[in-house]
């Protein structure tokens, strides 16, 4: 299919896109950014967005790469799923990141895709969602009157809803060091390459032979990814068991409220959220579930 | 990936000219340029002025068009006309339905454009044309259409109530209803009888859920209407049919249409069709005087390319204690969508003859209501009919043996045709030729483990693994090679079953092989050539291959239903033996001795008893020069031939499956496939080998991934890849492949066709397979596609109901 007519930009520092974002807004244009274009040029094809100006992200070159800064790890925006998955900064302290990141569709997608693109669109079973609501991050956002801070919590606030305000740049992603912890994100699919039907990023801290304590995050659960936080209580000081875990995770449905779709019901979800966290956290503390094996594991 | 392929020396030279060429592994000689960008796809077409179209499609499932205002479209830049049913409404015609399956079928009127009413969501209500398809799409949006809704029907068993009508100017949702009864056709016994007298009768409804042949290529047309004739260009199947059949739709002389089908990328039977948007290019392109193309978006071939299956299955097994089966009751409603398409209500009566499989049953009894819904038509995808009819079989030999409490490939073993009682009048009014499932199995067994696993499942259970393990068996055979015209014409199919192929013979020897069959992937260059190289003696390089354009190739019944090979390639031989027949003559002349002397092998013809020989390059360049022919005898070695088969050709074989379940999660896998296929004599084994791993994907994935589904109104919900779920390489198994060769007794090479094969026997392999896993926990059947979802909900009510056994 073929999208309408539209102008294109292609600014090479910040301030010169959020100046032509100003400009557009003012006389009225619809604008959209566009970053790895994996999600706006499918829905632009479709005719689903139609807007008149398109500014491209990607000659900025202060948008992409992994800084170490002391405590955190600071992910520009326009970081590929790619450079995520291979980058050795985010193997060493965020390996939940780089495991979700090699989740995403596949490698050609991987290869244009971006962190910052994923997490404004903010599908709902996006993968990149969960494990940054699970470590905390913090989103730097820049506008026409300078940059702000949102924390991930306020970040996903719905449906391919975020704080990013019309006018605004997400454009970069600080996330804190999660050095030694063990991370799992798990997928679950009916095919290889598909969007998650329900996934789990798990991070545990183990100490003295029993998790001492747990960070879950939930995509596909509700309109945004959600902390399993009664979960994240229960693994306090869990046993390193199957059945232990199990128990934990048996809240991970609580406070979720999932959509039914062609992959399957709200209550269907419900259920595999509690297997899947299972295998999640098992796996994050180093240990080997029951159940398939998985092609893509 | 598996067995076989044992691959042929590359380029052979001299040495290896006529010997051994038939069963070898050849590399595809037409995959250099699809692999390299040459390829020429319909849409690489650009003619000089070409204009572009786009279509204007219903958004509902059925309404009335009370007006169109075209007026903002027509205004738009870049576009030069705008042309709606009422526009074209003396011109159009009605789409062809070539197999009216009963004397009183009903049938709407099938233009493509829609005049007065709209049946399913996405017909066309107009066409725009412009300068450019970004013109002509930017124009589809300002047509403003009104509609006034109407009831629609989307269910099938609910369309056969007729409490509400596809059609307003049908009165009835049934298109036809068709009936074969063994008692009555004098190839058995009453089924109703039967039944009656069965010790175990076992009932149920299965459902064939609709399926959406997803291509590669989507479809397009080009169509140049400045010559002395009309030319197009499609991404077809069918170039011959569809010259044919645009001539009697659309009134113009068939001398005066010319149809090429370039490289088209991948068919399945979807592009077995005369379509809407065929009609509506060369409408467009005839009223404008300048080439015009059509290309598909992706949402519109899976909105709107005819799709497949949908099928309600009642059926009925009855048997003795024992385990021998009495007779099996069809009862079958096919959902044939808004409306008749080429061959639509032929679909299910292509498997009639089938669901009796590999049996011999005394007794048998089919009927099929053809039922209109307001969903687009279905019609022939891969197998078509004899992939239902093998699901219902198989499956319900499944259910039998469970019944039973029997093993199922004993309960099998015990019912089917042995390899000493070929040839064997089927129950359903076949003969099939010959056989051996006996040797298939026992290979397959072999190669599965079939006790290893039995116990692993036994040991599973026991400890109540999350992951339970299931053997699906399927025994499957199929009638192909398409078909004797005489059968066809007994069903009232409107055209013959026969191919054409002409051989030609150039100066240098080289030789030109015009086949009227239309590959579109499948590899006939290759194959084609190799049959030639044996029979000519010509180097294998030496041989090339022409088809897919009615002006290079007069003749010809294009591809589906497996039938080049059998068919096609029969043709091509039988012309090669002509050259032969010529060449003879010519060389008995050129040797001084008489034709009864002579012999042909290797690519010379030789005196007997003699070092004498001339070679067959020399013949043609005689007969090319003909500076010494002898008298009467022209210059000129080229053949023809038409070749009518005697029989349906029928594969058969042994696939065994075995499946894991996660309990927990409802999530299946393939853990084991093996498949053991008799295709006969096989030309060339990478082929064969392509056929089959392609047919087990698109089998494995009607058990557990693809369906189109449909909302309340009447809307594809499964409109995109990322809903309507195709597997991809890491999702399917690496098949364990092997072959067991009886040769056709139908034709001279003694092959059978493989186009299918795979697709017939897998679904019901997997589907029995995750049955058998799960059985003892309760559950009793799983819809296809059997998605997690559906396992585990399947698993949760077997539990709550207390099903287990
Ligand atoms: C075939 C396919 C399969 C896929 N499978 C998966 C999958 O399994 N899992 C998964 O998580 N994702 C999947 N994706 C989506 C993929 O991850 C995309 O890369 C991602 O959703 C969007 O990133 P992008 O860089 O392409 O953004 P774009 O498509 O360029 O932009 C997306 C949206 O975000 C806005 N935007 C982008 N960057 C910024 C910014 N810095 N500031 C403000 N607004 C911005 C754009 O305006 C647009 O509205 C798939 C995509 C495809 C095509």
């Amino acid at each position: 299919m073929i999208p309408s007519a539209f102008d294109y930009a292609a600014p090479t520092t910040v301030e010169e896109a959020l100046g032509l974002l100003s400009a557009a807004d003012e006389a009225g244009d619809e604008v959209k950014v566009l970053a790895g274009g994996q999600s706006l040029i499918p829905v632009m094809k479709l005719r689903l967005a139609d807007p008149s100006l398109v500014i491209d992200l990607g000659r900025i070159p202060s948008l992409s790469g992994i800084t170490d800064d002391g405590d955190f790890l600071t992910i520009g925006a326009m970081t590929t799923h790619h450079v995520m998955e291979t980058d050795p900064l985010l193997a060493t302290h965020l390996p939940l990141l780089q495991m979700a990141a090699g989740t995403v569709a596949d490698p050609q997608v991987r290869h244009r895709g971006t962190f910052g693109g994923a997490l404004v669109h903010a599908d709902p079973a996006g993968d990149m969602l969960a494990p940054v609501l699970a470590t905390g991050a913090t989103f730097t956002v820049s506008g026409p009157n300078g940059q702000r801070s949102v924390d991930a919590a306020d970040f996903f606030q719905g449906y391919f809803t975020t704080a990013v305000e019309d006018g605004e740049i997400l454009t970069s992603i600080k996330v804190p060091k999660y050095t030694g912890w063990g991370a799992h994100y798990e997928k679950f699919t009916r095919v290889a390459q598909q969007w998650s039907i329900v996934a789990v990023a798990a991070m545990v801290r183990i100490q003295d032979g029993v998790i001492a304590e747990a960070r879950l995050g939930l995509t596909n659960m509700a309109s945004t990814p959600l902390r399993a936080t009664a979960t994240e209580a229960a693994l306090a000081g869990c046993a390193l068991t199957q059945e232990a875990i199990a128990a934990a995770c048996a809240h991970a449905a609580e406070g979720t409220e999932p959509a039914s779709d062609l992959n399957g019901d709200a209550e269907y979800r419900r259920h595999l959220v509690q297997v899947v966290a299972k295998r999640a956290v098992m796996k994050a503390a180093g240990l080997q579930p029951d159940g398939l094996k998985r092609t893509r594991e | 990936m598996t067995t076989t392929a044992e691959s042929g020396p590359a380029g052979a030279g001299r040495a290896d000219i006529g010997r051994n060429e038939i069963g070898k592994a050849r590399l595809r000689k037409e995959d250099a340029h699809l692999i390299t960008g040459r390829s020429r796809y319909t849409d690489n077409m650009v003619l000089p002025g070409m204009l572009h179209l786009a279509m204007v499609r219903s958004p509902y499932a059925h309404a009335k068009i009370t007006a169109i205002d075209v007026s903002a479209a027509k205004a738009s830049a870049g576009v030069l006309a705008v042309l709606t049913g009422a526009d074209i409404a003396g011109e159009q015609g009605s789409l062809p339905n070539v197999w009216p399956v009963t004397p009183d079928q009903k049938a709407p009127e099938h233009p493509a454009i829609a005049v007065d009413e709209v049946a399913f969501s996405g017909e066309i209500v107009a066409v725009i044309i412009a300068r450019s398809v970004a013109a002509a799409r930017d124009a589809v949006e300002l047509v403003d259409v009104d509609y006034d809704e109407l009831p629609v029907v989307m269910d099938l068993e609910e369309a056969f109530t007729d409490k509400v009508l596809a059609h307003t100017t049908l009165e009835s949702n049934k298109s036809a209803t068709w009936v074969f009864d063994s008692a009555e056709a004098g190839t058995g016994t009453s089924v109703e009888d039967a039944l009656a007298d069965s010790e175990v009768v076992v009932e149920r409804t299965l459902y064939q859920q609709r399926l959406i042949p997803a291509f590669m290529e989507p479809r397009s047309t080009v169509v140049d209407p400045t010559g002395e004739q009309i030319t197009m260009w499609s991404s077809t199947q069918i170039p011959h049919i569809l010259r044919f059949a645009l001539a009697i739709t659309l009134g113009i002389p068939e001398s005066k249409v010319r149809v090429i089908a370039p490289d088209v990328g991948g068919g399945f039977g979807g592009k077995l069709q005369v379509t809407p948007e065929e009609i509506i290019t060369v409408v467009a392109a005839r009223r404008m005087g300048k080439p015009c193309k059509f290309t598909e978006t992706r949402s519109e071939s899976l909105q709107v390319g005819h799709h497949g299956r949908a099928q309600v299955q009642r059926l009925k097994i009855g048997a003795t204690k024992e385990g021998i089966v009495t007779g099996f009751s069809v009862n079958l409603l096919a959902d044939m969508g808004a409306y008749l398409g080429l061959i639509t209500s032929g679909i299910p009566i292509l498997g009639a003859f089938m669901y009796n499989g590999i049996y011999k049953f005394p007794a048998y009894r089919f009927e099929c209501n053809n039922i209109f819904t307001n969903k687009p038509w279905t019609d022939a995808y891969r197998g078509a009919g004899r992939p239902e009819a093998t699901f219902a079989i198989e499956r319900m030999m499944d259910e039998l043996a469970t019944e039973l409490a029997m093993d199922p490939l004993e309960l099998r073993e015990k019912n089917w045709i042995k390899h000493t009682e070929f040839p064997f009048a089927t129950v359903a009014g076949l003969e099939y030729d010959t056989g051996n499932y006996e040797a298939a199995t026992a290979k397959a067994v072999e190669l599965f483990d079939y006790e290893g696993l039995r116990a692993e499942q036994k040991r599973r259970r026991e400890n109540n693994h999350p992951v339970q393990l299931g053997i699906g068996v399927s025994t499957f055979t199929e009638m192909c090679g398409l078909a004797p015209s005489r059968v066809l014409g007994a069903l009232n199919y409107a055209a013959g079953g026969w191919e054409h192929a002409q051989v030609r013979v150039l100066p240098t020897g080289n030789v030109e092989v015009v086949t009227g069959s239309s590959a579109h992937g499948q590899g006939h260059e290759t194959a084609w050539s190799q049959l030639v190289a044996d029979r000519l003696g010509v180097p294998f390089e030496n041989v090339e291959v022409l088809h897919g354009d009615t002006q290079v190739s007069q003749r010809g019944m294009d591809t589906y239903g497996s039938r080049s090979l059998t068919v096609g390639g029969m043709a091509v031989l039988a012309a090669a033996d002509k050259v032969i027949e010529k060449a003879k003559v010519i060389a008995a002349h050129m040797m001084e001795s008489s034709e009864d002397d002579l012999e042909f092998a290797n690519g010379a013809f030789t005196v007997k008893g003699t070092e004498q020989s001339t070679a067959f390059g020399e013949i043609a360049f005689a007969a090319f020069s003909a500076h010494n022919m002898p008298d009467g005898v022209e210059p000129n070695l080229d053949s023809e031939a038409t070749f009518d088969p005697v029989n349906f050709s029928y594969p058969h074989g042994t696939h065994l499956a075995a499946m894991e379940v996660d309990t927990e999660t409802g999530h299946v896998s393939v853990l084991k496939y093996v498949c053991v296929d008799d295709v006969g004599v096989v030309v060339n084994p990478m082929l064969v080998e392509g056929q089959v791993h392609g047919g087990l994907a698109q089998g494995i994935s009607q058990a557990l991934y693809e369906e189109a589904v449909y909302d309340d109104a009447g809307t594809l919900v499964s409109g995109s890849f990322v809903d309507y779920l195709v597997p991809g390489a890491p999702d399917l198994p690496h098949y364990i492949t092997d072959r067991t060769e009886t040769p056709a007794t139908s034709n001279q090479l003694g092959a059978k066709g493989v186009g299918e094969a795979g697709t017939i026997a897998s679904t019901p392999a997997i589907v029995n397979g995750v049955l058998d896993a799960v059985r003892h926990l309760g559950v009793k059947d799983i819809k296809m596609p059997c998605t997690p979802s559906r396992v585990w909900h399947a698993l949760q009510e077997a539990k709550t109901s207390g099903g287990v056994q």
